[in-house]
């Protein structure tokens, strides 16, 4: 049986960076999470990712990441993306160090 | 030192200047990621967690203060002041950025240092002893070698293609500091009748399918290692699966294969290719080993080294603990732990390579070795200028007593940094640096390797730790599993599982429960963890590690 679609956020890192990146609902790539489109439908999560595709001259390895949805936007669900979202816990030289 | 002629130093201008314009071209648009991933691995170019990874082999092991000095320039120009040494005795940068990375390289190639082969299915940087050249225990410098295959097996036209990623570790010692029993071949320096010559180890590797290696040859001679290894490395090139990643390891051929067919294979291999090579290869070993005479070695006395090791405890502790028996009298070979309680293990920072350089070059002939146990070795140190070298380690951070010792903890990036990891490792290594440097146990404890992967990669050695960390994914939580021991010397030992994985909040407690298990258990305090762990074997441990089911057990 096919599982129930959960939300997801259309995630990706930066061609020049590599920084964890994410898509907004007004086509933006951007560096919190909280900012990214929470995606519920899945025909449009696909439609999304391939719009994400279709930028390789500004990301690379687009996916779609679990998330659910928070008071403040998409909140991670696996730990995984909780760290992308955050930066390495040894220093603060991800984006925490920005925050 | 070895270092490169006009030939190596325009190879290295023309592959940066090919690789800065691949670069370029990914950035304009004209190369998909596609088309530029295996051009960047080619170079040593990852893209991890959150941001791109530069790998730097260091070959092995061995820097002058020039080139540490240029790793702390590059980690303070290009990266975040810091860079974090390897198990593969490899700098890795976790913070470079796309566009600078030719300038990165371009930086290296100035002081004869490149990432060529640090990534794909190519034969790896040759890794040896980090106490090569100095070790008293030593039969040969195994570096004139690593030298050699390190010449022979860059940009091979054969090999670059191989059906997987293939390491290789030289020992000149009888006590294996290399851990060539985990590598694809492992080569031992041997004696026999006077005649030096390889004990070629074959198939070892850790993994998912983690395999001690198993002796391929007893006795090569010299004139044969290079075609004998060549054979080795072709053999593996046509029996070595393609059609499945995970089986693709010279380990599994060996397993599939049988070694008696391996060797009947590598044998006729042998008689083939052995007339090209004609004595060339001789030739470049004897104009190599050329490069690696020992420093002028002085003795003009020991100074106030025994005044200050009588007077001065913390020296003492630091001499007792990081020091080794160098084979010179007036010499030491000094260790410099880069696992000062709760640091991250192996980063250095800009500050300290430099701090470390110095220390080299004013004290001790110009020579650095990085250990694949993540630290740095000085190797040639007159006894003499150990109180002021320790001095210096001091004001730096840099002079924690705890080589080999429970703190001593090789962790790989884990998901902190690492895009296949399934949990984080450094955190676990803090914690438990930290909890027993609070406890004050770590010098009672003695000798004792706890060694953590962050996925089952296990680029963090933890099949061959006494203590091994695997930390897993169960079902979105982290989880760390336990294999005891493990050993990673001349008698390897793959570590046996404990028993059901730990959450993250339960491993140090977990860990402190084996620990105090051991000190109750121990027959003495010379018995160390592993000595203790193969005379009781896994029960005793296992009931500290569990002690609710040993209990349920028991009722
Ligand atoms: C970019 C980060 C890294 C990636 C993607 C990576 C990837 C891998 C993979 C896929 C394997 C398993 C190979 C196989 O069994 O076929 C492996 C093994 C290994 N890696 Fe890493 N690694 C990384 C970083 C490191 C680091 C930082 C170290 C040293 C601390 C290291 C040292 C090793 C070692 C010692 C092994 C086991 C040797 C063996 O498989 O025989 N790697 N690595
Ligand atoms: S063991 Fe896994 S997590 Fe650790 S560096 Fe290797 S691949 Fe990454």
């Amino acid at each position: 049986m096919p599982r129930p679609f959960t939300p997801k956020v259309v995630t990706a890192n930066a061609l020049l960076e590599g920084d964890v990146v994410y898509l907004t609902e007004d086509d933006r790539w951007t560096r919190t999470l909280t900012e990214a489109e929470l995606i519920e439908d899945e025909a449009h999560a696909q439609l999304r990712l391939l719009d994400a595709e279709m930028q390789p001259d500004r990301v690379v390895g687009p996916y779609l990441a679990d998330v659910k949805a928070g008071p403040q936007g998409p909140e991670p669900t696996h730990f995984r993306e909780a760290f992308r979202s955050r930066g390495p816990s040894n220093y603060q030289h991800g984006k925490q160090a920005g925050a | 030192m070895y270092s490169y002629n006009e030939f190596d130093t325009a190879f290295l201008q023309e592959r940066n200047a090919q690789f800065r314009s691949q670069v370029e071209r990914r950035i304009d648009g004209s190369l998909t990621e596609d088309e530029f991933k295996p051009l960047r691995l080619m170079n040593g170019l990852y893209l991890q967690l959150h941001a791109y990874m530069l790998r730097v082999a260091i070959p092995y092991g061995t820097l002058n203060s020039r080139q540490m000095r240029q790793l702390a320039m590059i980690a303070e120009r290009w990266d975040k002041g810091y860079g974090h040494f390897t198990t593969r005795q490899n700098i890795q940068y976790n913070w470079p950025k796309l566009q600078d990375v030719p300038d990165m390289l371009d930086a290296l190639a100035d002081v004869g240092m490149h990432a060529i082969q640090t990534s794909g299915n190519t034969i790896r940087n040759v890794t040896a002893d980090h106490f090569s050249g100095a070790a008293a225990d030593e039969i040969a410098d195994p570096r004139p070698v690593a030298e050699l295959i390190r010449q022979w097996s860059t940009d091979h036209p054969e090999f670059q293609f191989l059906p997987r990623k293939f390491k290789v570790a030289v020992t000149g010692s009888p006590n294996d500091r290399a851990v060539t029993a985990a590598h694809d071949i492992g080569i031992r320096i041997v004696e026999r009748h006077g005649e030096i010559g390889y004990q070629i180890l074959v198939g070892g590797g850790l993994g998912r399918t983690p395999m001690i290696g198993k002796v391929l040859a007893d006795f090569v001679p010299g004139d044969d290692l290079l075609p004998y290894l060549e054979s080795i490395v072709a053999v593996y090139n046509l029996l070595g699966r393609r059609d499945n990643k995970y089986k693709a390891r010279i380990k599994i051929t060996v397993h599939e294969t049988g070694l008696d067919e391996i060797r009947r294979m590598v044998g006729d291999e042998f008689a083939a290719r052995k007339p090209a090579f004609a004595g060339v290869d001789q030739e470049m070993l004897l104009e190599i080993t050329s490069h690696f005479a020992p420093p002028p070695f002085g003795s003009a006395g020991t100074g106030d080294y025994d005044s200050t090791y009588a007077t001065n405890p913390a020296f003492r502790a630091f001499v007792d603990t990081n020091v080794d028996t160098h084979k010179r009298d007036g010499y030491a070979i000094v260790s410099i732990s880069l696992k000062s309680h709760g640091a991250t293990p192996g980063d250095a920072t800009a500050d300290q390579m430099r701090v470390m350089a110095d220390l080299a070059e004013t004290y001790a002939h110009d020579e650095l070795r990085i250990s694949h146990e993540q630290n740095v070795i000085l190797p040639h140190v007159p006894h003499r200028h150990l109180p002021a070298i320790y001095a210096a380690l001091r004001d730096a951070g840099l002079a924690t007593a705890n080589i080999g010792l429970i703190s001593d903890i090789i962790a790989c990036p884990g998901m902190d940094y690492c895009a296949l990891a399934t949990a984080r490792s450094i955190p676990i290594a803090q914690e438990i640096a930290t909890r027993f440097d609070e406890l004050e146990l770590e010098h009672d404890v003695g000798p004792l390797k706890i060694k953590i992967s962050g996925c089952i990669n296990a680029c963090g050695h933890h099949h061959v730790g006494h203590i091994g960390i695997l930390g897993l994914d169960r079902a979105g939580v982290e989880n760390y599993q336990i294999t005891l021991g493990g050993d990673g010397t001349e008698d390897a030992s793959i570590g046996e599982r404990a028993g059901p994985g730990f959450g993250a909040d339960e491993i140090i407690p977990a860990i402190e429960r084996l620990v105090y298990a051991y000190l109750d258990l121990r027959e003495s305090p010379d018995e160390t963890f592993l000595q203790s762990y193969r005379r009781l074997g896994l029960a005793p441990f296992k009931a500290a590690l569990y002690p609710a089911e040993a209990k349920a057990d028991a009722a």
